[in-house]
């Protein structure tokens, strides 16, 4: 079973990315890359292998609460695309519905 | 002045200390070459003269003063271009960040500037570090001073074809699955992948996560460990970091010879699939390791095989939820914001304009691997497969001292050759995607040519025992130049500035 363009059409939708109707066609048979990895991966994936993260394990990486100086409001704004009143303006978030 | 840039950045550092060079002198020397050469390579995607200059002159003030200073004070070095840097764009090779100036330096850059290193530039990149050929960057393809036909690996091709060119003698990289030392291995340079939460990710553009490592790109082993030596250590800004003392890389690498040295050969990483020269170079290194002393075994790690599937899960899932970030909202692009369009659709027009196709393919996969019902079964599933690469890894250090295989499967391919097929590119990292899925540390080491093309040898060390990766590359690079006369690099032909309009 392969991916079809309507799926990728959909999966572009939960990740915020408008794709053309030819990239969706595209991209579906290229994704099959990961079905036949799913494939792989499942012949040693049994459920008594435990889940594995890092190479060293570590315990505890929390450190004191204490306020340390951080960016300035102006330092973090000078990336934006646009800001106003020392804040970021966005586009209208909430829609006519 | 040609002689200049070829010397290493140890022998530089060592002249500029007995004040027989200046580094403002050296960066001259760089920034010469880098305009020479750099419309044909294509390495760097900005390069900061004045601010190099001014930063040469501030070391080479200071040394005068007496200040105590660094083995690689005044040195030249090229900056991937997903490290954040105050003073120059960090774009990640993508659209998505084009002219963005972060607000805060990455540590590794901060550590460059603290030891008076000077940071003449911007290496290119594959998009957001995802590619094996430096061809998914927005900004073109950097090519490899070898062969400008041919790519230079990725995604670091753009740091490595520096250092092979004699633009700069160091570069750093970031390594996910091999991006440092696979284009260490196709450009004849050292590249190397310390341990996991060795050097801080701190202000490196995240990609995957768990994967991600900072490391060193050089001409040499010596170069190599200096300068890992200067960026590595335990940093506060990097949860992952490890608060462990850090080994003497620079001594292991001046390492006499092997005695006593076990080292595994590791059977699934070669033959089908290995281009024949390839296989030559390495059996003559392995022949050259024994005669320096190490006892040579041949060691079967089987869940090897399961890696490049199970990365093929795990970062793109990481990478997905990483990039999510690039929304047009706080940084970066922001497309159709005209009034008629809500944030969401800003959202979507901004990913759809500011992403290339590779990105967009990995970023859809992730989000696949990521829906709901199929998190355990996909990204649960490949983790799983780390434990068992985990578990191959730490049985073969119970017989062997370091691992070795080839660093690639072939030599530079052609641009181009492999942009239609996902599966022939992920290919290029089949060996050296298992050190990143277990955290281990390696490097690749050049080991000789195949039809004049640059052929690398790596080699695995456990988790914090980078140093046995510098042992193993010193005696090896030692041997091979005794062999041949000279470095490898001292070969390489002169590159066609014709050839190519960039």
């Amino acid at each position: 079973m392969g991916l079809t363009a309507a799926d990728v059409a959909r999966l572009g939708a939960l990740a915020r990315i408008q794709l053309s109707e030819q990239e969706c066609a595209e991209l579906a048979p290229e994704l099959d890359v990961i079905l036949e990895s799913i494939r792989r991966v499942s012949e040693v994936a049994t459920p008594e292998v435990p889940m594995a993260t890092h190479a060293i394990t570590m315990t505890n990486v929390f450190r004191d609460d204490v306020v340390q100086p951080s960016m300035t409001a102006e330092q973090a704004l000078s990336g934006a695309p646009d800001n106003e009143d020392g804040r970021f303006r966005v586009p209208q978030i909430l829609g006519e519905e | 002045m040609d002689e200049l840039i070829r010397l290493s950045a140890a022998e530089l550092g060592r002249r500029m200390a007995a004040g027989e060079l200046t580094s403002e002198e050296l960066t001259r020397a760089c920034l010469a070459r880098i305009e020479a050469l750099n419309p044909t390579l294509n390495a760097f995607l900005h390069v900061d003269a004045e601010g190099a200059l001014a930063a040469a002159r501030a070391v080479d003030a200071r040394r005068a003063a007496g200040d105590e200073l660094g083995p690689l004070a005044g040195v030249p070095i090229g900056v991937k271009d997903n490290y954040c840097t105050t003073d120059m764009p960090t774009t990640c090779g993508s659209r998505m960040l084009q002219g963005w100036i972060p607000p805060y330096d990455a540590t590794v850059v901060k550590r460059l500037r603290e030891a008076g290193l000077v940071i003449v530039g911007k290496t290119n990149m594959d998009e957001f570090a995802m590619g094996s050929s430096t061809e998914t960057s927005f900004y073109g393809p950097t090519r490899n001073p070898w062969d400008t036909d041919r790519i230079p690996g990725g995604s670091g091709g753009g740091s490595a074809a520096a250092v092979a060119s004699f633009m700069v003698p160091l570069a750093v990289g970031s390594d996910t699955g091999g991006s440092i030392r696979q284009p260490g291995a196709v450009t004849g340079t050292v590249g190397v992948k310390p341990t996991y939460g060795g050097v801080s990710r701190y202000g490196l553009v995240a990609m995957a996560s768990s994967l991600d490592q900072p490391g060193p790109c050089t001409r040499s082993t010596e170069d190599a460990a200096l300068l890992q030596a200067v960026i590595g250590g335990y940093d506060a800004h990097d949860s992952a970091s490890l608060n462990m003392p850090v080994p003497d890389l620079i001594a292991a690498a001046q390492a006499a010879d092997l005695t006593g040295v076990r080292i595994g050969v590791v059977t699934e990483f070669q033959g089908e699939g290995y281009e024949r020269g390839v296989l030559e170079r390495f059996a003559e290194a392995v022949e050259l390791l024994r005669a320096a002393g190490a006892e040579i075994f041949e060691v079967s790690c089987p869940a090897f095989t399961y890696a490049l599937p199970a990365y093929y899960l795990i970062q793109p899932a990481e990478l997905s939820s990483n990039l999510a970030r690039f929304d047009g909202m706080r940084y970066g692009l922001r497309a159709g914001d005209d009034g008629t369009h809500s944030a969401e659709q800003v959202m979507n027009l901004s990913r759809e304009e500011g992403f290339g196709r590779e990105a967009k393919r990995r970023i859809i996969i992730g989000t696949y691997a990521l829906s709901a019902g199929y998190y355990d079964a996909y990204y649960g599933s490949a983790q799983k497969v780390r434990t068992l690469i985990q578990a191959d890894f730490t049985k073969a250090f119970e017989t062997v001292d370091v691992l070795i295989s080839p660093t690639t499967p072939t030599v530079a391919f052609r641009i181009g050759e492999r942009m239609s097929d996902p599966m022939s590119m992920y290919l290029a990292d089949l060996c050296t995607i298992p050190s990143n899925m277990a955290g281990n540390a390696s490097a690749s080491f050049p080991c000789g040519l195949s039809d004049g093309l640059p052929v690398g040898l790596q080699v695995m060390a456990p988790p914090m025992a980078d140093e046995r990766l510098y042992r193993v590359g010193g005696v090896l690079e030692r041997a091979l130049e005794s062999a041949w006369g000279h470095p490898l690099l001292d070969v390489l032909p002169t590159i066609d500035t014709q050839a190519v309009t960039a």
